[in-house]
């Protein structure tokens, strides 16, 4: 138990998404003009990280690695289909994807006009790729781990895109030089955030 | 064909995107993996060269294909052209230079989400013929190279005092040899990068004012 919130914790804010890695920054740079759309963006990319991340880890496990076959007989023990990795994760993403976009237009139609474009693309986010890129890098043990990473790369990525719209927000009200404005102010802030998130680096869990 | 291979308009699909439409400062695509791996030159340069490797492959395959797309679908059998690009690309890097490979680490597997590529598939390549979607390609790989190495050149020359692994700033000028200089540790950081294109963004728009946003 402590193992999985060590895990959850470490990666919201040690290894958050965005100021570490830059993983999801279209999505991020782009969405993050008001507080509302960012906040049910960053909803929708907990949900599929969430998801996405341990049937990922389930599917490396128990398809893609060297010998993760010899559930099905004992005569693949030396089959390695890693290099299909790539392939098979954005499969699942995609479809995932789509499910959680049938989902949300059934059960939720107010959050799904909100949304709009922004569902579908969550499929070319690159942080639910990355997200499962690293699971397979980080070698969890078991399934707990890798959905609590999962979860809190989401979380991450939320309280990422949360703070820049509300900075952005402020942002409109000053005076800044005419050749930074919109985009290459957003650059600088998120720089700075970053920094700040830099401080979350030498504690140890 | 009405028009000649190099005529002027595939001409400025090539060099547009080098400035009035660079894919990184103005069209914001492709942020995520332009910016993870630029500390160093080199890896700078490998990523760059992927990536336009994808991108003009993924281009022509699309365009090849467009007519017999249906639309419902595309996007999966975009994701699917891409990601087998980005397996031959990947098997290709570990192959012959597996060092920077280890140091790309996943961002190789990222091309496949790099929106540029799925981007210019959208925009470009599902209207128009082979040979333009083609330029539109290389054009739009070279204005992310661009942006690219010049992060790589300025993060890598004063965070590591190197430019391509070769040291450029002398021994004797170091603290620790009796001399005046240090390297400035923060520009090898992750934040830094950020405001390396921020300041990028700011020196491109100042030159070319019809790019301001208000």
């Amino acid at each position: 138990m402590e193992n999985l919130i060590n895990i959850f914790v470490k990666s919201i804010f040690i290894e958050n998404m965005v100021f570490a890695y830059f993983l999801g920054m279209c999505s991020y740079l782009a969405v993050s003009k008001t507080v509302k759309t960012a906040t049910g963006l960053g909803i929708a990319v907990i949900f599929v990280l969430g998801i996405t991340v341990p049937v990922d880890y389930l599917l490396e496990n128990y398809v893609l690695q060297e010998g993760a076959l010899t559930w099905l007989s004992p005569s693949f023990a030396e089959v390695d289909l890693s290099f299909l990795s790539f392939i098979m994760f954005i499969a699942v993403i995609a479809s995932m994807v789509q499910l959680v976009e049938m989902i949300v237009e059934k059960f939720a139609p107010v959050l799904y006009t909100q949304l709009g474009i922004f569902l579908p693309l969550i499929a070319v986010n690159c942080a639910i790729l990355g997200g499962s890129l690293f699971m397979q890098q980080k070698a969890f043990v078991n399934i707990g781990e890798a959905s609590a990473y999962g979860i809190g790369s989401g979380v991450g990525w939320f309280l990422a895109i949360v703070g820049i719209a509300a900075i952005r927000e402020k942002i409109q009200y000053s005076n800044v030089p005419a050749p930074l404005r919109g985009l290459g102010i957003t650059f600088i802030v998120t720089g700075l955030m970053g920094l700040a998130f830099m401080g979350f680096m030498g504690i140890k869990l | 064909m009405s028009e000649t291979l190099f005529s002027r308009k595939n001409m400025k699909l090539l060099s547009d995107p080098l400035n009035n439409s660079n894919p990184i400062t103005v069209q914001v695509l492709g942020i995520c993996s332009a910016l993870a791996v630029t500390a160093q030159l080199k890896p700078s340069v490998v990523m760059a060269v992927s990536v336009m490797a994808v991108l003009a492959f993924a281009n022509v395959i699309i365009s090849l294909l467009r007519n017999t797309i249906p639309n419902r679908i595309r996007i999966i059998v975009q994701l699917v052209v891409i990601a087998s690009l980005v397996i031959l690309v990947d098997q290709v890097l570990k192959a012959y230079v597996y060092d920077v490979s280890k140091q790309l680490s996943v961002f190789v597997g990222l091309i496949i989400t790099n929106c540029i590529i799925m981007g210019r598939l959208e925009a470009f390549a599902l209207g128009n013929r082979p040979w333009p979607s083609f330029l539109d390609g290389l054009g739009n790989a070279a204005g992310y190279g661009v942006i690219l190495i010049i992060v790589g050149f300025v993060r890598e020359l004063f965070g590591s005092g190197s430019i391509y692994g070769f040291q450029i700033i002398p021994d004797s000028w170091y603290i620790a040899n009796g001399g005046f200089y240090e390297n400035n540790g923060m520009m090898i950081l992750p934040p830094m990068a950020l405001i390396t294109v921020g300041i990028i963004i700011w020196v491109q728009r100042s030159r070319n004012r019809k790019l301001i946003e208000d």
